[in-house]
This record gives structure tokens, C-alpha cells and sequence, in this order.
């Protein structure tokens, strides 16, 4: 119904684009848990989730699958 | 009108043929003596009208299934009696917040408790103005013949799709269970109301938006996608804790009823006008206290009989314009008193005479006669 | 990948979930079963009771009904008989559809309603701080079992099957892919279909139980991975295997006759009854 948007960190990785809403992000940390190629981590200071080695992501989506939040997606390539 | 249509029927089968005529698409209930009947003409009623009727497993999944039915737009139903109604409480609450319409009958029978499971009593009438929890409105009708428990029903439906809201039928197991000849209304004759509809019936934003005199047009569940909750809400039914909106919908909720209870309001008042002893006095209590009546009156003595329809809102205005000018007021009533509660709070000095009887037989007319004999009247 | 916010009301994000909860990942499940059901929003009627979970309709954008707590299928039965073309899904905690619920559990069970219901079972009372309830594990301690809880709890999915459920089907906070085809079969089921999202709330009930689950929200969801057995690997296990495994799978599927379709009949014996 209604669109709110929320303001959207975007990475670019090899085989998708990877996005965070910081907005939604309650830093739980489980993407970061069972991201296969260990690429996110916590940024401290907002207890964010980033993306800071995007160039391992290889698409496979569990952030987006295991994400209690809408906080973070992918948009395959 | 042509050849009029006699029955002679039981309380609680005209309570269930009114609520055909109302339009009734939607009865869910549990047995309890003294209202089963009500069940039983539905069960066989409904489906061969395109309504439908199911049993639930308790009075709390009835009237939970009859709000639900209600909200996809079928006027819906249940009946019970004094242990299904307290347990029905906090449901009725729900219906009250979420004002969702519908009609919910208790034959009263004697309690607390188990109680007199075949007996009458009056005793659960304060139960059905604050039986749920938190301030909330009431409508409450009282028949007192086998005629108005059919033509109260089609009113109480009535009620209930026009404000939005629980209208509550008391009837005892005396009226609930005798019968009486009357004539079935004609199809068109008594009014039948239907819920109002937001016009296009799409999307609404703003479904709970109403100001006091117009109720909330909510729509049925389809195309709007409303939200409904027995959390305050605002506006558009999400929850709040705004306290300016809380405020305002409590109150709205709770006092939308008085703004048009010009809508609400019946009572009979039989030689009210000159009445020097005024009877009090609803439902069955109230066939005996007019024999009385008619009897003081053949007597020389000035009586009178106000009897509430509309039980809840009570016409406090009426009655104390009577009550003040009454030397005595009579309340003939099968419980310890509640009514005469009500009779207190709205006459200043005129003496009040209570008539108890709580010993599960019927009130009747010579129980009152004895209890006024003494007075110097 | 997927485009959730067709299914959301947006504007009421994000939701009061606490953060890790499995709730969200279940709602997420949930509008990605419903989106391969391909079904009208129009025609949806989500229903919940009161707790953590029963918020979720809130979040959704359907027609949606919060009712008190346990009465959500009572409402829900009330919705789907008197609307049959309706789709009706429940959604309801362990507490709110097995403690102060049950009776109206076990009887849509055996009435085998075309309704499905969620029960998101993180086996405490999540939204009052955390006291047992009747899937809590015994020996754990919550706010209201301090030095343990004595009481045994129920197995959801026997209970459903044993009341009259005729598709049962467990899964997890962590078997995501799994719970998806769960929750998406539970729909196309006609029938009562139970799903058990075996969840877990580190909140109010890992953090009393750290020795047991592990110090952290994300030591719960590897509890769940590390206890999570298929239904047909535990056919080979024995009980004392099994004793704190979560059996996950389609536990129960057969096709019986449905109530409002049953009820439907009685009406046309009447020729349509619409009269």
C-alpha cells in the first residue's frame, strides 16, 4: 500500500547488486553469520550492516533469505 | 393486507424468526437452556435461506465467529444465557472497539452460576451494561411478549448496523419459553436497516474517520484491505497511543449511541401521566406489575407502569419526569435489586419499595399486590 | 530477488520486532508462499490473536484482523464459513493457539476447515517477558519457571494430527527454503493445514538459557540447524535420539472431506437455498 521509501546503500558485486536499508537494518547480525563468503560485516558506530567485501558476494541470496528485517536485498545480474 | 399470518409460537422461536426477518445471514452458538431453541430454528433455518449456521465449541468461539461473519458483511448472531453471556464479555468488548455489528440474545435464567438452569431470573441486566472490562456503549432491549421478541429482534439488528455496534436482547426463560399467539409481520412491512458502505467500497484509508451524529462506515473485508484491531486505533484502524486520539475515540466510541438515541430509545408508560404509585419494572416482571395496575386503578389508586423496551440506554429522563411526581416507586424484579439501582440514581425523594424474588418462580402479579398492600396509597 | 513491498504496508516499517527475532523471517516465508499462490490480496484474510506474532498483520496487505488473545480461529471460522471463496490464514504463537487457544485449535482441527494456521512457536510468551508456555522445554527457565520448568510441553504436530488436522508440516527459523514449501503447500491444501515454524527468542528466553542455546540470537538459529532432523531421518533414530530434536517436514497430508464445502452441499440439497 503505501511506498515509504527508505534510503538505500548500494554495492556493486561481480554477479548482483547488493542493497542495505540502514533504516531497517536492527544490526542482528544474521546476515553476517550465514553469509557464506563473509561479505558483510558490522559497522560499529551505527550497528549497520555494510558490505565492505562485495567482490566475494556470489549472489546466492541467504542475506536476503535470513533477513527478519526487509534490511537487505539482491538484485541478481 | 390480506389474509394476516397467525402463529403460535414460543419466546425464543419468534426471537429467531425476527431475526430471519431482520435479515440474519449468520448464527454461532453453543447450547444453553434456556435459549436453544434460538439455535435449533437456525440450524434448520439458515441453510435453506443462503445463510449459514454452526455450532462452536464454546460461547467464546460463538460470538468470535459471529464478529468475523459480520466483518465480511453478514448480519450475524448468537444466544446464550447467563453463564455463556459472562463468558461472551470480553468479545462483546471487542465488537464495542472494533464496532463491528452484531446481535448477541440472553435468555436469562436464574444464577449466578449454574444457578436455576429452567428458572427466570432478571439478575444478569447490570451484566449486560458493564459486563465487559473499560468504558464501552450499551444497547440493551428487554422484550416482555412473544410479539416483541420478534419485533425487538428486527430493531435490535437494526440498532446494530446503524450505530456499529453489540445491541444485547434480554430475554428471561419465562418469555423465552411460553408462548403466545401473534401475527407475523408482512415482508417490507417493519423496517429492516442495512450497514451503510463507504460508496465506492475501495480502498479506504481513513475507515474509522466519523464524526459523533454518523457512525463509522466501515467497509466489509474485500477490496478495502482494512485492518481491524481491539487495540485503541485511530482513523485509518492502526493502532495508537496517541492520547488526544485515544481520548477522542474513547469517547466517540462510547457516546456515538447518545448522540442519536432519539434512534434508541422505547419505553411504554401505562397511566403514567397522574401515577402516584409508579411500577418500575421490565421483561416478564413488567405482565405482572400492569395486572397490579389495573387492578390499583379499578381500586381508585392512581398506579402507573413505566416499562423500559430500550433497557440500556435507560430513558432517565422520562422516568424521573414520572418518578417526580409519584409518591411511590415499585420495582418488581427477579434479582436483589439492580434495577432499583437505576431507580435511585434519577428520583430525589420519592420513597422507592423494592419487590425482590430470587427464589426462581415467576414474579407474579400477587407477589407485588402483597408487597403494596400496606402502603397507604 | 523479491519484491516484498507489494505485499507490505510499507509505511508501518520497521516492525516491533526485536532485532534477530525469527517472526520476521517468517512473515517473509509466509508473502513469499502466498506470492507463489498467486492469490488476491482482495480475497485474503489474515487473522492473529495477541502476542509478538499475532502483530504480524499489521505489516501485511491484506484484509487483516487482530483479535483477542487465543479467539483468532474462532474468528477466522466465523470468516471462512459465512466467505468460503475467501483465504483464510491464521497466524498465532504457541501460547496464543495452544494455552488460551486450544480448544479452538483442536476443534478447527477436527472440523478440517480450508484455514491455514501459522503457529510461530518460539515456545515462550515473548511479548509479556518471557514466561512458559505449553511448548516451552522442560527444565528451562523463564520469568514464571525460575528454577526450571516442570511441566512437559505438547508436540504441536500430534496434537494437530490427533485432533482431525489433515496436512501437518514443521520447520524452522533456519530451514527457510524448507518453511517456504511448507507454508506454500499449508495453502493449497483444502483442508485445516497446521505449519510449525520452530522459532527461537533470544530476547526474553535464550538469554535465561544461555548454557542450553549459546550465548547469542545467532547460537539460537544454529541451535535450531544443529537440531533440526527430517522427518525421514528420524524414522531411523530412537526415541532417547530424539528427545530434543526439532522433526522437521510434512509430517501429516491426507484429503478429507472440508467443512464449508460440506456445509455447501446441505444447502444445494436444498436447490441453492437462495431463496
Amino acid at each position: 500500500m503505501g511506498k515509504r521509501e527508505f534510503q538505500e546503500t548500494k554495492y556493486e558485486g561481480e554477479k548482483c547488486v547488493l542493497t542495505v536499508r540502514p533504516a531497517l537494518c536492527k544490526g542482528c547480525e544474521v546476515c553476517i553469520e550465514f553469509c557464506p563468503k563473509k561479505v558483510l560485516s558490522l559497522e560499529r558506530k551505527q550497528q549497520v550492516v555494510v558490505a565492505d567485501h562485495i567482490e566475494n558476494c556470489i549472489a546466492c541470496g541467504m542475506c536476503e533469505l535470513r533477513c527478519p528485517d526487509f534490511a537487505i536485498y539482491i538484485e541478481k545480474k | 393486507m390480506a389474509n394476516p399470518k397467525y402463529e403460535f409460537i414460543q419466546g425464543n422461536l419468534a426471537c429467531a424468526k425476527g431475526a430471519a426477518y431482520a435479515g440474519c445471514k449468520f448464527f454461532g452458538g453453543y447450547p444453553i437452556t434456556p435459549s436453544t431453541e434460538i439455535a435449533e430454528f437456525m440450524s434448520e433455518y439458515l441453510p435453506q435461506h443462503g445463510g449459514k449456521f454452526i455450532q462452536m465449541e464454546d460461547e467464546i468461539a460463538s460470538i468470535g465467529s459471529i464478529i468475523g461473519a459480520s466483518l465480511t458483511g453478514a448480519k450475524a448472531m448468537t444466544a446464550t444465557s447467563g453463564p455463556g453471556f459472562s463468558l461472551m464479555q470480553e468479545l462483546l468488548g471487542y465488537a464495542c472497539i472494533a464496532e463491528v455489528p452484531i446481535v448477541v440474545v440472553d435468555v436469562m435464567r436464574g444464577g449466578p452460576s449454574t444457578g436455576l438452569p429452567t428458572s427466570p431470573a432478571q439478575s444478569d441486566i447490570l451484566q449486560a451494561k458493564w459486563g465487559t472490562h473499560g468504558d464501552h456503549p450499551s444497547i440493551t432491549i428487554v422484550p416482555n411478549s412473544v410479539e416483541e421478541m420478534f419485533t425487538e429482534t428486527v430493531r435490535a439488528f437494526n440498532l446494530a448496523e446503524f450505530f456499529r455496534t453489540p445491541v444485547i436482547i434480554l430475554g428471561d426463560e419465562i418469555i423465552g419459553h411460553m408462548r403466545e399467539k401473534i401475527r407475523i409481520p408482512e415482508p417490507g412491512e417493519l423496517e429492516v436497516i442495512n450497514r451503510s458502505l463507504p460508496n465506492n467500497d475501495g480502498v479506504c484509508k481513513t475507515p474509522y474517520a466519523s464524526d459523533l451524529n454518523k457512525p463509522v462506515c466501515l467497509p466489509n473485508f474485500g477490496k478495502s484491505r482494512i485492518h481491524v484491531t481491539g487495540l485503541n486505533h485511530d482513523d485509518t484502524g492502526f493502532p495508537t497511543m496517541d492520547p488526544k486520539i485515544v481520548a477522542r475515540e474513547n469517547e466517540r466510541i462510547s457516546m456515538k449511541i447518545y448522540h442519536q438515541r432519539n434512534l434508541i430509545d422505547k419505553f411504554e408508560a401505562l397511566h403514567c401521566d397522574d401515577a402516584k404509585v409508579l411500577f418500575l419494572a421490565i421483561g416478564s416482571a413488567a405482565r405482572a406489575a400492569e395486572e397490579v395496575v389495573n387492578v390499583l386503578r379499578e381500586r381508585g389508586v392512581k398506579a402507573g407502569l413505566f416499562r423500559p423496551i430500550t433497557l440500556w440506554p435507560f430513558p432517565k429522563d422520562e422516568f424521573a419526569k414520572y418518578a417526580a411526581n409519584a409518591d411511590y416507586i415499585v420495582v418488581p424484579e427477579m434479582n436483589l435489586g439492580q434495577l432499583k439501582t437505576v431507580a435511585e440514581r434519577f428520583t430525589k425523594r420519592t420513597k422507592i419499595i423494592p419487590i425482590n424474588l430470587v427464589n426462581g418462580e415467576p414474579l407474579g402479579p400477587d407477589t407485588i399486590i402483597s408487597a403494596v398492600n400496606h402502603l397507604n396509597i | 530477488m523479491f519484491d516484498y513491498s507489494q505485499y507490505l504496508r510499507n509505511e508501518k516499517l520497521p516492525h516491533i520486532w526485536c532485532p534477530g527475532c525469527g517472526h520476521g523471517i517468517v512473515l517473509k516465508s509466509l508473502i513469499r508462499a502466498v506470492a507463489k499462490a498467486g492469490w488476491n490480496k482482495d480475497e485474503i484474510v489474515l487473522v492473529s490473536g495477541i502476542g509478538c506474532a499475532s502483530r504480524l498483520p499489521g505489516y501485511v496487505d491484506f484484509n487483516t484482523l487482530h483479535t483477542a488473545h487465543g479467539r483468532a480461529l474462532a474468528f477466522a471460522t466465523g470468516i471462512k464459513l459465512a466467505k468460503p471463496e475467501m483465504h483464510v490464514i491464521v497466524v498465532s504463537g504457541d501460547g496464543d493457539s495452544l494455552a488460551i487457544g486450544g480448544n479452538h485449535f483442536i476443534h478447527a482441527c477436527r472440523r478440517n476447515i480450508d484455514i491455514t494456521l501459522i503457529c510461530f512457536n518460539n515456545g515462550i510468551y515473548g511479548m509479556t517477558g518471557g514466561q512458559y508456555s505449553p511448548t516451552t522445554a522442560s527444565g528451562d527457565k523463564t520469568a514464571t519457571s525460575p528454577f526450571g520448568n516442570v511441566e512437559p510441553h505438547f508436540n504441536v504436530a500430534e496434537l494437530a494430527k490427533g485432533a482431525g488436522a489433515t496436512f501437518v508440516a514443521r520447520g524452522t527459523s533456519y530451514g527457510v527454503p524448507q518453511l517456504d514449501n511448507y507454508i506454500y503447500q499449508g495453502l493449497m491444501h483444502k483442508g485445516f493445514s497446521v505449519i510449525e515454524a520452530a522459532e527461537a527468542c533470544f530476547t526474553t528466553h535464550g538469554r535465561k538459557n544461555r548454557k542450553k542455546y549459546g550465548p547469542s540470537n545467532l547460537d539460537m538459529l544454529k541451535w535450531q540447524r544443529d537440531h533440526a532432523v527430517s522427518v525421514e531421518k528420524a524414522a531411523g533414530m530412537s526415541e532417547e535420539e530424539l528427545q530434543d530434536k526439532i522433526i522437521t517436514g510434512v509430517l501429516h497430508n491426507v484429503e478429507k472431506p472440508e467443512f464449508t464445502e460440506q456445509y455447501q452441499k446441505l444447502i444445494d440439497s436444498f436447490g441453492g437455498g437462495a431463496k
